[in-house]
């Protein structure tokens, strides 16, 4: 995205301003004096105002539900009641929807074993695949072409539901929290995209480090890892993302209640509408906040997260992603 | 194994160099050590270090990927899960009856996925492209990166994320119907109607990934060449001819590239976004082979039947995406391989 507008803004200077237009038949009936950019002429005013108007009312449809959900939740519990759900502007701020949920109830629970897999299956997706990556992207080596060809022809296909349910249970994974690791733990894409942007790391610096006797796992460590951050760092955003989110792969495996990550709770509390108790939540049975309080609460904890990496994703976006996505 | 190693002629490749010889060396005008071939063996110990590193990764994906797909053979079993793969019933292709006596069930969720497949590549396939173009065309490099910046974050939401937020906005008691209600005007029926599912469903998908949709068209439109667009411009073109003649051009091999890899999981419908749903608004009209899949095999306990729907279905998609690129090439694209 950044090579692509530069590329437009530094072009802008050379600006063919106000190129006469070709004199055909007409005779300069149809001469505009609109400057040009990159060969492509500035939007009319007519054009413009759609525009705006389009991307404007776009993203007002993104932002506004977060206002609502974040509002909501930290509303009075008066205003949430009068208002009969959902709130845009909070008239005061309270805070008693967060504290009852984390008070060490259900929603408590499934937010460390969210926490748990996204840490453990994050390090693990990233050990695995740079490492795959890293062997993959070793032309001429024993097997690497085989390996290689293995690994682009499972992007091709889908096991299937029950295949896949039936190895998890097979390697007694099943209510188990590595049935939500492992299975995800290695994505083909990804081992590609960092595969590609090892293949274009320089040999001389990695031919001068064999010659001084580095061996594999040192060249691996000491030079293709710190010369990969920026991919890194967007793949292992991209699996931390996926483990928090995931919501299928609990679904399937995990049977018992207790072990549930929070997008199950999310869906059991928030879209199936399932009323949370005080007992649900751990707590005495003082007064509640109203359940809608309670809801937002929930999802603006498992959206915050994401919200939270968002910025630093957003910056690597184009740097890693396109470069191996186009390359691989 | 060794003709898969043998160098190709006109890659010359100095036999002293290690495993991690990236191609072509430089030839230092020496003279080239006699080659003697090795061993598959010599050459897996030489580059043990290497297959070693792949060991882990490799094993997770022929683990979930190509292992699981034996699992496929309980399609032609009575499989019982206390009696396992070993000791279950084996019964030919009684399971794949189900597929042509015409299940009213089965019939349904196939029905249902065609039109949601028909209806996302009508609706939701040229958004981001439309998307992109308009992107694109701004002038101003803050603007657009505040607005893709904005129109990104749905993708990186859970679907659960974002049914509940559909919910809490189009619901009953929801943002919209909340304001309806305030303003005296009826409440419109959203969620849980089946008459409207489709819509929603739609809008669900445009409004999560549409955004996010666009990263690969505005790399390619970036990428097209800038003097095409001064030479017409010379030669008078506006800019609706510019689009048309150069822009669209421009993008067919991604946007074809993307409709066959589209076909290919045309009979996958959004698992996750339907089973979210499905309680809320029956089976009749949410129910999808993928779905179907899962509430008989899993839930209903016919891992039988589930196995053989699943397995016809992926042997479907699979031919999908061969043809249609072997069509594309037919036509003279690019497709998505080239074998």
């Amino acid at each position: 995205m950044s090579a692509s507008t530069t590329a437009r803004t530094t072009t802008a200077s050379n600006t063919t301003a106000r190129r006469p237009r070709a004199t055909g038949p007409g005779g300069g009936r149809r001469q505009r004096t609109r400057p040009v950019i990159d060969g492509v002429a500035m939007p009319g005013p007519f054009e413009r105002t759609v525009k705006g108007v389009v991307l404007t009312l776009a993203c007002a449809l993104v932002i506004l539900p977060f206002v609502g959900i974040i509002s909501t939740s930290l509303a009075t519990p008066e205003q949430v009641t009068e208002a009969g759900g959902f709130v845009l502007l909070p008239t005061g701020i309270d805070l008693s929807a967060y504290r009852m949920i984390f008070a060490g109830g259900v929603v408590t629970q499934a937010l460390w074993i969210s926490i748990l897999v996204t840490a453990i299956g994050t390090t693990l997706s990233l050990a695995l695949t740079t490492t795959l990556g890293w062997a993959l992207s070793r032309k001429g080596a024993f097997g690497v072409r085989a390996m290689l060809l293995v690994v682009l022809i499972s992007l091709l296909f889908n096991p299937g539901i029950i295949p896949s349910y039936l190895v998890v249970q097979r390697l007694g994974l099943l209510d188990t929290l590595w049935a939500l690791i492992i299975p995800t733990s290695v994505s083909a894409f990804n081992v590609v995209v960092v595969r590609a942007f090892f293949v274009q790391l320089p040999n001389e610096v990695i031919d001068a480090a064999r010659i001084d006797g580095a061996t594999e796992w040192q060249l691996f460590w000491r030079i293709g890892l710190p010369l990969s951050k920026p991919v890194l760092a967007v793949v292992g955003l991209f699996y931390g993302v996926g483990y928090w989110n995931a919501f299928f792969n609990a679904l399937l495996y995990m049977s018992d209640a207790t072990k549930w990550p929070l997008q199950l709770v999310l869906r059991t509390y928030v879209v199936d509408g399932a009323q949370l108790g005080s007992q649900d939540l751990g707590i005495d049975a003082a007064a509640l906040p109203p359940q809608t309080s309670l809801q937002m609460a929930i999802l603006v904890v498992s959206i915050v997260p994401v919200l939270l990496v968002y910025p630093f994703l957003q910056r690597h976006f184009a740097k890693g992603m396109l470069t191996g996505a186009v390359k691989g | 194994m060794t003709a898969v190693e043998e160098p190709r002629a006109g890659t010359p490749r100095s036999s002293s160099a290690g495993p991690g010889s990236r191609g072509r060396t430089p030839n230092d005008g020496s003279p080239q050590p006699v080659r003697r071939r090795q061993s598959w063996w010599q050459r897996l110990v030489r580059d043990r270090a290497v297959l070693l590193l792949a060991l882990p990764g490799m094993a997770v994906i022929i683990a979930f990927q190509y292992l699981a797909l034996g699992g496929n053979v309980i399609a032609f079993q009575d499989y019982q899960p206390y009696l396992g793969i070993e000791r279950s019933l084996w019964v030919g292709f009684e399971n794949f009856q189900i597929l042509f006596s015409g299940d009213p069930e089965f019939l349904s969720a196939l029905r249902n996925t065609l039109v949601i497949t028909l209806l996302q590549t009508v609706f939701v396939f040229p958004a981001p492209i439309i998307l992109a173009l308009l992107l694109h065309s701004l002038v101003s490099n803050r603007v657009r990166q505040i607005v893709q910046s904005v129109l990104y974050l749905p993708h990186f939401l859970s679907w659960v994320i974002v049914v509940a937020v559909f919910q809490q906005v189009l619901g009953g008691a929801g943002l919209l119907n909340n304001f309806l209600r305030s303003h005296g005007w009826e409440p419109i029926d959203i969620i849980g109607n089946s008459d409207a599912f489709y819509a929603l469903i739609t809008s669900q998908v445009i409004w999560k990934d549409t955004g996010w949709a666009t990263i690969l068209f505005l790399a390619v439109l970036a990428g097209i060449d800038k003097s095409l667009y001064e030479a017409s411009a010379v030669d008078g073109a506006s800019r609706w001819r510019q689009t048309w003649h150069i822009t669209l051009p421009g993008m067919r091999p991604i946007i074809i590239m993307l409709l066959i890899l589209k076909l290919g999981d045309s009979l996958s419908v959004g698992f996750e976004q339907l089973i979210l749903q499905q309680q809320a608004v029956g089976l009749g009209v949410s129910d999808v082979l993928d779905t179907y899949v899962y509430n008989q095999g899993v839930l209903g306990g016919f891992w039988g039947v589930a196995a053989a729907v699943g397995l016809v279905k992926g042997l479907i998609g699979l031919a999908l995406v061969l043809v249609a690129n072997k069509t594309a090439h037919a036509f003279g694209e690019e497709g998505v391989y080239r074998a």
